[in-house]
């Protein structure tokens, strides 16, 4: 999100520098003059824009680690499911935006609840891994940077039976 | 005698040091309603010092855990014979006995022994086996397990599985840090553990050679699951597979020159086979859907193994010489991990039934289904070589413990640990001698 929002702030002081021009081009005949005009213009918005850009980093970065901090590093699923929840979304959402700053590589690590085979839930932690690694590449976070890998039942965070625990166990922890 | 007595302290302190966390305590909970009474005689040591082992009192429990038994308590026994001469029917039939067994041991060599045995029918008065056992002090209590067999197949007409050995996966929870794994080996009535592999991380999936001289399992002591294979005699091992995504459910071929694995190196968990010999790989199925835990059938010809194919976990068949798949299971909306006994007709699975997971078993030539436990979270079951009993991981309160259910359900007992999680029982095939 942060790359869009400032190529969005470039492109809105430069439109306001070409309009100035483009102002300033009616009030004198002299069409050279107007060209440099708006060359000085543009330039003194680009680096205005940079200037802001760099604030903008420092700043949204801090915002962006915040963001993360958050949200936590677990993304919970429904049982003997997949997909990821709307709530699991946004907090990985906040992960992507963090990790277009940077080129840290990330371990998904996919867990179920106790019920269901051994064998069936490593491979039902591996698709939970898997769904979180596709968002995350469609979200533009390259494939090479994401390992995935699946520990079925076998960590649990929470003993015991009945969903109060189940529901903390089925889930992918960003690491 | 003074090179035994070392040889003996010697055993008692490897004994004590292999990890007494993973030792198993046996609780009968269920019996057969009329159990044959046997009367097992405290066997004649017939060397200087102690016996090294109680032997009568190791074939005693073996048979009172196959519920078909119901051993004579020693407090009851009228006479105490340890020859043939010394046994008077009337003492036995005096305690409603139906069979006697007695013995003799004693050393031979300088750590050798000799247990020499011999079973009575009270009812026709006559012998009807004798024999004798020799090996290594060390081992009194696998020769004792191979007399229980003898006299268990003398009276039952089945072989018997006792001189036969446990793996299991226990674990100790850490509080304050990553939990302790250990794969255990234990003889089959849980004595005598032996921790093969200890790790930070999880270990998955112990599976016997049909010759029961080798051992494969999952291990994530790289950060990620690899199937190891090791030899039980050496603790040789070797790493068969690092590939990416799961490698896992490592099965051996009944010939033993293949094993059967769990991959997802290509996106999708699918059925491999890896030649032993040249470690080449054959891929079984191509499907999207989850095919995991697969078991070979006896002929060798064909792997069961469990898909989500279609839409909820059930077992199929592949055959190898054709490429054809199969399903066997319909009965139920979940049915997975099978294991077939050697006569290829039991087929052992998880099986779900009103929300809990039970074990169940699928005749495969009736296709009847009987569901043999009334336990929630019923898992991994591993049939004894013998086809008897089903040994399986179970929960009690928020602990893993291993339980037994014989083939007819008529039999149960539990296997706890004196500490810890245990789970993934594999009961070893007949081990050679």
């Amino acid at each position: 999100m942060k790359q869009l929002t400032v190529a969005g702030k470039v492109m809105t002081l430069l439109f306001a520098a070409v309009f100035l021009a483009a102002c300033s081009s009616k009030s004198t005949k002299d069409d050279t003059s107007a060209a440099d005009a708006a060359a000085a213009a543009e330039a003194a918005a680009r680096s205005a824009a940079e200037r802001a850009a760099m604030e903008d980093g420092a700043m949204s970065e801090r915002r962006l680690q915040d963001a993360v901090a958050a949200v936590g590093n677990i993304f919970y699923f429904d049982y003997d499911s997949s997909t990821l929840r709307p709530q699991a979304q946004e907090a990985l959402d906040a992960h992507i935006a963090l990790l277009r700053t940077n080129d840290r590589s990330v371990r998904l690590e996919g867990h179920t609840d106790e019920r269901g085979t051994r064998e069936y839930n490593m491979a039902l932690g591996e698709r939970r891994a898997n769904t979180v690694r596709d968002y995350m590449v469609v979200s533009g976070i390259a494939s090479f940077r994401i390992e995935t890998v699946s520990y079925g039942e076998e960590q649990p965070i929470a003993y015991g039976a009945g969903e109060a625990n189940y529901s903390q166990n089925r889930r992918v922890e960003l690491k | 005698m003074k090179h035994l007595t070392a040889v003996l302290v010697a055993t008692l302190i490897a004994l004590a040091t292999t990890s007494a966390r993973a030792e198993l305590v046996i609780e009968i909970t269920q019996g057969m309603d009329n159990p044959t009474a046997i009367a097992v005689v405290p066997f004649a040591w017939q060397s200087g010092g102690t016996a090294p082992e109680d032997v009568a009192q190791v074939i005693d429990n073996d048979l009172a855990r196959s519920g078909q038994f119901d051993p004579i308590g020693r407090g009851d026994m009228l006479a105490r014979p340890s020859t043939q001469q010394e046994v008077f029917y009337r003492d036995w039939r005096a305690i409603n006995t139906e069979y006697v067994l007695i013995g003799r041991a004693s050393v031979t060599g300088q750590v050798q022994m000799r247990i020499e045995y011999e079973l009575f029918d009270v009812n026709r008065q006559a012998r009807v086996l004798s024999g004798y056992e020799e090996g290594h002090v060390n081992d009194a209590r696998m020769l004792a397990h191979r007399i229980a067999d003898e006299v268990y197949e003398t009276l039952t007409g089945i072989p018997g599985a006792f001189a036969t050995r446990l793996l299991y996966v226990s674990v100790t929870r850490n509080p304050v840090g990553k939990d302790f794994y250990r794969l255990t080996l234990a003889d089959s009535d849980g004595a005598r553990p032996i921790v093969l592999l200890e790790s930070r991380e999880p270990i998955m999936a112990p599976s016997w050679s049909p010759d029961g001289k080798h051992i494969a399992y999952v291990s994530f002591e790289t950060s990620r699951p690899a199937i190891y294979r090791q030899e039980l005699a050496s603790g040789a091992r070797v790493q068969l597979t690092n590939f990416r995504g799961l490698n896992g459910a490592p099965a051996w071929s009944p010939d033993g020159n293949s094993m059967a694995m769990v991959l997802s190196k290509d996106g999708n968990p699918d059925i491999y086979v890896m030649d032993l010999r040249t470690r080449e790989l054959t891929q079984l199925t191509r499907h999207y859907a989850i095919d995991t835990e697969p078991t070979w059938m006896p002929d060798g010809r064909s792997i069961l193994f469990t898909s989500d194919r279609g839409g909820r976990p059930q077992i199929y068949r592949y055959d190898l010489r054709s490429g054809a798949t199969e399903r066997v299971t319909y009965e139920g909306s979940y049915n997975a991990r099978a294991r077939i006994a050697q006569d290829g007709r039991n087929l052992v699975m998880v099986h779900q039934a009103g929300g809990q997971f039970h074990i169940a078993l699928q005749d495969l030539v009736t296709n009847r289904l009987q569901i043999l436990t009334g336990t929630d979270l019923d898992e991994s079951p591993s049939i004894a070589p013998n086809g008897s009993m089903v040994l399986y991981g179970t929960k009690s309160g928020d602990r893993g413990i291993l339980a037994a259910v014989s083939v007819d359900g008529g039999v149960k007992f539990r296997l706890p640990a004196r500490e810890g999680d245990v789970r993934e029982p594999a009961w070893s095939p007949y081990m050679s001698r």
